[in-house]
């Protein structure tokens, strides 16, 4: 069974994000009058032929986020 | 003064940090690649700008991985002069040996023009040679340097004197209109706490003879001779 690593990052949410901002008054100027914030962040998927939560959060930390000023959430999940 | 210049994968002013060390302060430089684990015998390392693996995940991330950052932070825990700029600074920022963290700048975009800096403390190994109450003409080239710290920090490296240089007008005001780039207390370049790790989003390189325009990117270089 493959597992599949699924890690959402997005910036904190004290922290500005212009991408987002620049995203809402794309979405304002479109005419999609209920938005109300964007965050824009990335979304990573990683192949793995084993680990657990633990080594997954541990990539985060060192590389995958800067914790700093990102937050992410992570899932395995296995297919196949 | 022996001065190494970093080179990483991308690094793109490794050659002008060279030039102005080599030929402009007339000290030996050597170039440095990233994978090497070890320094030679050095006075000041210095990581150029650039966008080391093409700023892939965040500008510096990967970089700060590079075997040579492993000396590198041993270098700067014996006390060796790190001058970090653009990217160099980015990179320090991501290996946790300067405070604080970049983001995107503010307006979305790359900016790429010169800035006027206050310097706020004379008294580092990198600004003691700044004429006091000089505004620095320096340019910026960059994409992420809106610096970011939280409340904790920033008022900790405020307070420690470690916030070196700040963006302001030409007439040295600190204000929302003469911040490029968002950064938190229009802040444009910090020291660490002992004072021998300093980064800036600046490229002083890039402004160190008459003919470029500008040569105030020399105070800093020259404040490090000085210092020696």
């Amino acid at each position: 069974m493959k597992r599949i690593g699924k890690i959402f990052i997005l910036p904190k949410k004290e922290v500005l994000d212009p991408q987002g901002k620049a995203v809402t008054s794309a979405l304002h100027s479109l005419g999609f009058a209920e938005v109300v914030d964007v965050r824009v962040g990335r979304f990573i998927e990683l192949a793995l032929n084993d680990g657990s939560d633990e080594r997954v959060r541990e990539m985060c930390e060192k590389l995958l986020a800067n914790t700093v000023v990102e937050d992410y959430t992570l899932e395995i999940v296995f297919e196949g | 003064m022996k001065f190494g210049v970093v080179v990483f994968a991308g690094s793109n002013c490794d050659r002008d940090c060279f030039h102005v060390v080599s030929n402009i302060l007339n000290q030996d430089c050597v170039y440095v690649w990233h994978k090497e684990k070890t320094l030679p015998p050095l006075d000041c390392v210095i990581l150029p700008g650039g966008f080391s693996y093409g700023d892939y995940l965040r500008a510096g991330a990967i970089a700060r991985f590079s075997p040579v950052m492993n000396a590198v932070r041993e270098f700067s825990d014996r006390g060796g002069l790190v001058l970090g700029i653009c990217n160099g600074f980015q990179i320090l920022l991501e290996a946790g040996i300067l405070e604080g963290a970049m983001r995107l700048n503010a307006c979305g975009s790359f900016v790429c023009r010169h800035v006027n800096l206050r310097c706020e403390n004379y008294g580092t190994t990198f600004t003691r040679g700044v004429p006091s109450g000089k505004i620095l003409n320096i340019p910026i080239a960059h994409a992420e340097g809106n610096y970011y710290a939280p409340p904790e920090v920033m008022s900790s490296i405020e307070r420690n004197g470690q916030v070196v240089l700040r963006y302001c007008d030409v007439a040295g005001n600190v204000d929302a209109l003469s911040n490029p780039n968002g950064a938190a207390g229009n802040i444009a370049g910090i020291v660490n706490k002992q004072g021998n790790v300093f980064g800036l989003m600046p490229h002083p390189e890039r402004a160190s003879e008459a003919v470029l325009g500008s040569d105030d990117g020399l105070h800093i270089f020259r404040s490090i001779l000085k210092q020696l």
